[in-house]
């Protein structure tokens, strides 16, 4: 079990003073394995925050940030997952679907986690997994409106991940979580199962009851076995 | 030399003492064994004749004096158990004692057996410790008397006639034992003091440090009284405390002055300290002038100040007793009088007197208002705060009203509060704003009116801007950084949900934060900028709800303080910064409708990438910044949005790495297809941008041929094949099947090329973007049809 917190657009002090108090209360030193985000933090206070609670920090360059020598992209392998990080605002349309499928072809990951919308996303794409964990602290935007504090943490266990992602809404923290499960084999044709059998695309928005949790389990497979 | 000798010599001597005095104890005990009383007697005179020994420092002394004390209380059960038992009267005993040839053995032997005489009863205490009380007098040297009387305080310790006590009778009373341990006190501080002015004046120091080491023997006899049931109030009030305080006054000894009044405020109640609190701080300017008061009256107020804080049904007393008017006319007083006394020793005083003030008096923001303007008196006239121990003690003065109410709001209604904090130098001022920072993030502290943010703003002007006379050379970086991201975090804190006070809000801080000149714009104008784009996104609702009368806060009239604000950057210079917050403008003003002002910011936008930013990398992400920006733009007609598209797609050819072009032409392609119902869909123009991604694409391949000898990777190719399908899917006419096919074919002939390097990132996207396409095939229905002609194997 590996827990790595995604995060990112905290685009702290130009947009926001700070992190919710809620979610420093949540994310202590200790218990996360790596830490991934997407960039826009924007200054080194921020950063060495995030190194607190995790060594092993990953950051992509977001626009606003003031250190210029983060990489543009990421890809790392955590456990049975190559994971990709970028922010996103290289990849025009931003928050497009189908543009950043093609960023997942070319890192040729599993999960591809990218931010710049600031809006939380997460959806199972024919090539894989596409996570976009929102901004920290529900910074403003141009592209989204009504920006709700939002992060993700991922678990991933042998061939399954789930996505948690923990959002701040009228003041109280509401979890949701979504379920993925990989197949190994070696690249081949790719076919889908899914419960409905129709588009590959198929985009978990989330439905905050609440503190309920939605589990869908679905799964995915890379490998050439048929449906029977 | 002379210093080891001396300490060896006192060595000497106390062994000497302690063999002595073990030597007549030996026999003494022989004798009372053999109920010999004379013997006893005898060998216990011879005994405690060590004690009359001059040679000791008191340290010393007062281990030789243990031994004897522990011998006595052996004689002492003694002549008890004997005197039960009937073999002497102890009123004999007392009489015999008084034989011994020296006075201090017969004294010491006298209060031994006074003891037992009021044990017995046969006389009242009273009488007793009258007597000897008297008698020590025969002994007037210092270190001796000292000790002598400790005993006398020691063995009567229990035989007191307090209230309850046995020894309480109808002559035995209260106010008897009162005058005893009074009486005892004040020889024994008379002999304290005596022992500063023994000796050559050189060895003053050594006095002094002796003196210290016995001051607890004299400390004790208050502590005595403190324990004494029948002390109550009215006693400590009429009796107890004038008597205490007229020694001390007269006594005009500095080190008994200080010793004695801390002793008095912590050995009694506070309740008591509150209750006669005139009369204490009435002794204060009688004292020495070097007694170093503003440390006691510091621990008296700590004291009461906790005191306040223990119990909410105390504070009743302390408003009773007009406590706050007393303490604080004492200080004046103090402060008045010790005119050397530094500034420091002065604001410890009001930093205790506002801790006091706070704890007992918190709703009272006069009274603190009071303590600090009395600290405004006493810093005005002087030069700026050098004194770093003066600086910390204002710090803590200042932050104390912020601890108290976690509210900066209330600090700021403080009058006197501004005031302090101008006497303060550059260094510290700053220091403090951070403190203010700190706490108004901590508490979450919304700061709600233009006013409130102006006087804010005042406080913090060392912050804000550089101070006359100041280079803030001297300032690390870091430390700057650190300064100017707070006041950027607290820009944030500022808002109010009527846009007409919030639009004052960001004027006042724009009037403040354009004084900051190049070093600090660029930490705070973007949080500026941001906090007026929420505003405006929040006014967006709103446009066309006003009838009749003009409303000042229009978006309108924000963007063009918006505009002016982001012009101010070029002071810097900082035309990257400058360019995206053109465009985050831009975008905003897009939603609201208002394409001059979106022209406008694009113009901007465009003229700083032409003029200000050269550097290639940051040229890249720029354009991209801006393409990104300008796909997502509904407004613009046709003519402008062609002037920015046209402007958009020639920079993007210009970049300078053959790659950068490559892949800022094909997200131009992007400009012409827009998925909204009514958005432009060109599909001629998409095919255009993408055909010449491709042509840039083969001119690098060309280009690495020459230089390097093979050619270079095919991933821009494989990336435009991507863009293609992305439109193909689309439904853009202009690519058809074939068109991708041919381009596929493209990709595997350069791959298999024996020029070309193996890149396995490029062959890994290659089969992934191959990959997908057999997805789409297997999709069947509308996806599926699309995708059939296409071959791959």
């Amino acid at each position: 079990m590996v827990l790595v917190l995604a995060l990112g657009d905290l685009h702290i002090p130009h947009r926001a003073p700070d992190l919710p108090a809620k979610f420093k209360s949540m994310l202590v030193p200790g218990k996360i394995q790596h830490t991934i985000c997407t960039g826009n933090l924007c200054i080194k206070e921020v950063h060495d925050y995030l190194k607190s609670l995790c060594p092993d920090l990953h950051v992509t360059r977001g626009e606003y940030d003031e250190e210029s020598h983060y990489p543009e992209t990421e890809t790392l392998t955590i456990g049975q997952f190559k994971v990709g990080l970028c922010h996103g605002h290289q990849i025009i349309p931003w928050g497009d679907l189908d543009s950043l499928a093609m960023l997942q072809r070319q890192l040729d990951v599993d999960i591809l986690v990218t931010g710049h919308t600031h809006q939380f996303k997460a959806y199972k794409h024919e090539g894989g997994v596409v996570v976009n964990p929102g901004s920290a602290t529900g910074a403003y935007s141009s592209i989204t409106y009504d920006v709700n504090p939002s992060f993700v943490l991922m678990d991933i266990d042998g061939l399954r991940v789930v996505v948690y992602v923990y959002e701040l809404i009228d003041g109280e923290v509401k979890v949701d979580k979504i379920d993925f499960k990989k197949t190994t084999t070696p690249h081949a044709l790719t076919k889908i199962l899914s419960p409905n059998n129709s588009s590959e695309s198929e985009y978990f928005g989330h439905t905050f009851g609440v503190l309920c949790f939605l589990i869908i389990a679905v799964e995915w497979c890379l490998a050439s076995e048929q449906q029977s | 030399m002379l210093p080891d000798a001396g300490a060896e010599d006192g060595e000497k001597w106390l062994a000497e003492g302690i063999a002595g005095l073990q030597h007549n104890a030996f026999y003494m005990h022989r004798a009372l064994d053999s109920n010999n009383l004379r013997d006893a007697l005898k060998f216990s005179a011879q005994m405690l004749s060590e004690l009359r020994t001059s040679r000791l420092s008191p340290h010393k002394y007062y281990e030789l004096y243990m031994r004897a004390f522990d011998e006595l209380r052996k004689l002492e059960m003694f002549f008890r158990e004997e005197t039960k038992r009937g073999s002497f009267s102890v009123i004999d005993l007392y009489e015999l004692v008084q034989h011994a040839g020296n006075i201090l053995p017969r004294l010491y032997l006298l209060c031994t057996v006074g003891s037992v005489y009021i044990k017995s009863k046969e006389a009242p205490a009273k009488d007793v410790l009258k007597d000897l009380v008297e008698m020590c007098r025969g002994i007037q040297h210092p270190v001796r008397g000292l000790f002598l009387r400790s005993y006398l305080s020691q063995i009567s310790r229990d035989k007191l006639p307090d209230i309850g006590s046995e020894y309480e009778g109808d002559a035995d009373t209260i106010v008897d034992a009162v005058e005893f341990v009074l009486q005892n006190f004040t020889e024994m501080n008379k002999l304290w003091v005596r022992m500063q002015h023994q000796g050559p004046v050189r060895e003053k120091e050594k006095r002094e440090k002796e003196r210290s080491e016995l001051r607890d023997l004299v400390g004790k006899n208050l502590h005595v009284l403190s324990q004494l049931e029948g002390v109550d109030l009215d006693m400590y009030k009429e009796t107890v405390l004038p008597r205490i305080l007229e020694q001390v006054v007269n006594c005009k000894d500095e080190l008994a002055q200080y010793y004695l009044m801390d002793c008095i405020i912590q050995v009694f109640p506070d309740e008591y300290h509150l209750q006669t609190l005139e009369t204490l701080l009435s002794a204060f300017p009688q004292l020495q002038p070097t007694v170093d008061i503003k440390t006691v009256l510091s621990q008296l107020m700590d004291r009461l100040s906790n005191y306040a804080a223990s119990s909410t049904e105390v504070l009743p007393e302390f408003l009773q007793v007009e406590a706050f008017a007393k303490l604080s006319s004492a200080i004046g007083k103090v402060i008045e009088a010790q005119v050397d006394m530094p500034v420091v020793g002065a604001i410890t005083l009001y930093v205790s007197l506002l801790t006091f003030t706070l704890r007992v008096h918190p709703d009272r923001l006069d009274y603190v208002d009071q303590v600090l303007g009395a600290c405004v008196k006493k810093l005005s006239g002087k030069a700026k705060l050098e004194d770093s121990k003066a600086t910390k003690q204002i710090v803590a003065l200042l932050s104390a009203p912020l601890e108290k109410y976690n509210d900066i709001v209330t600090a700021l209604k403080l009058s006197n509060y501004p005031r302090v904090m101008d006497h303060l130098d550059n260094g510290t001022n700053k220091v403090m704003a951070v403190v203010i920072i700190q706490s108004i993030m901590k508490n979450s502290t919304c700061i709600s009116t233009a006013d409130k943010v102006e006087a804010l703003f005042e406080l913090m002007k060392g912050l804000i801007k550089d101070m006359d006379g100041t280079t803030d050379d001297e300032l690390d970086e870091e430390d700057f950084k650190e300064e100017q991201n707070s006041v950027a975090r607290l820009i944030h804190m500022l808002c109010n949900d009527d846009p007409e006070e919030m639009l004052k809000i960001i004027c006042t801080v724009r009037k403040h934060i354009l004084l900051g000149g190049p070093k600090r714009l660029p930490f705070t104008v973007p949080s500026l900028v941001f906090s007026a784009l929420k505003l405006v996104r929040r006014l967006q609702g709103q446009d066309g709800d006003v009838i009749g009368e003009e409303v000042p806060a229009t978006p309108k009239k924000i963007f063009q303080i918006l505009h002016q604000t982001i012009e101010a950057l070029s002071l810097v210079p900082s035309p990257e910064l400058a360019l995206r917050l053109y465009l985050q403008c831009a975008e905003a003003a897009n939603d609201c409708d208002l394409e001059p002002v979106a022209y406008e910011f694009f113009t901007q936008a465009f003229i700083l990438y032409e003029e200000e930013v050269a550097d290639s990398k940051a040229q890249v992400t720029a354009i991209h910044l801006i393409i990104g920006t300008l796909q997502r733009m509904n407004i613009f007609g046709v003519e402008n949005r062609d002037t920015l598209t046209h402007k958009a797609t020639g920079y993007s050819a210009k970049l300078l790495k053959k790659p950068d072009q490559c892949r800022a032409v094909y997200a131009c392609s992007h400009l012409f297809w827009v998925d909204d119902q009514d958005g432009i869909k060109d599909g001629e123009r998409v095919l255009l941008c993408l055909k010449r991604a491709l042509r840039i694409a083969n001119a690098a391949q060309q280009m690495a041929n020459v230089t390097r000898g093979s050619s270079g990777s095919v991933t821009l190719f494989i990336e435009i094949l991507n863009k293609y399908l992305y439109f193909f899917e689309k439904g853009n006419p202009q690519i058809t099947s074939s068109v991708i096919q041919g381009l596929i074919e493209l990709i595997n002939t350069e791959m298999q090329s024996d020029s070309t390097t193996t890149d396995p990132s490029a062959d890994a996207f290659f089969a992934s973007t191959l990959r997908y396409i057999q997805f789409q095939k297997q999709k069947g229905g509308a996806m599926g049809e699309k995708y059939e002609p296409i071959k791959i194997n």
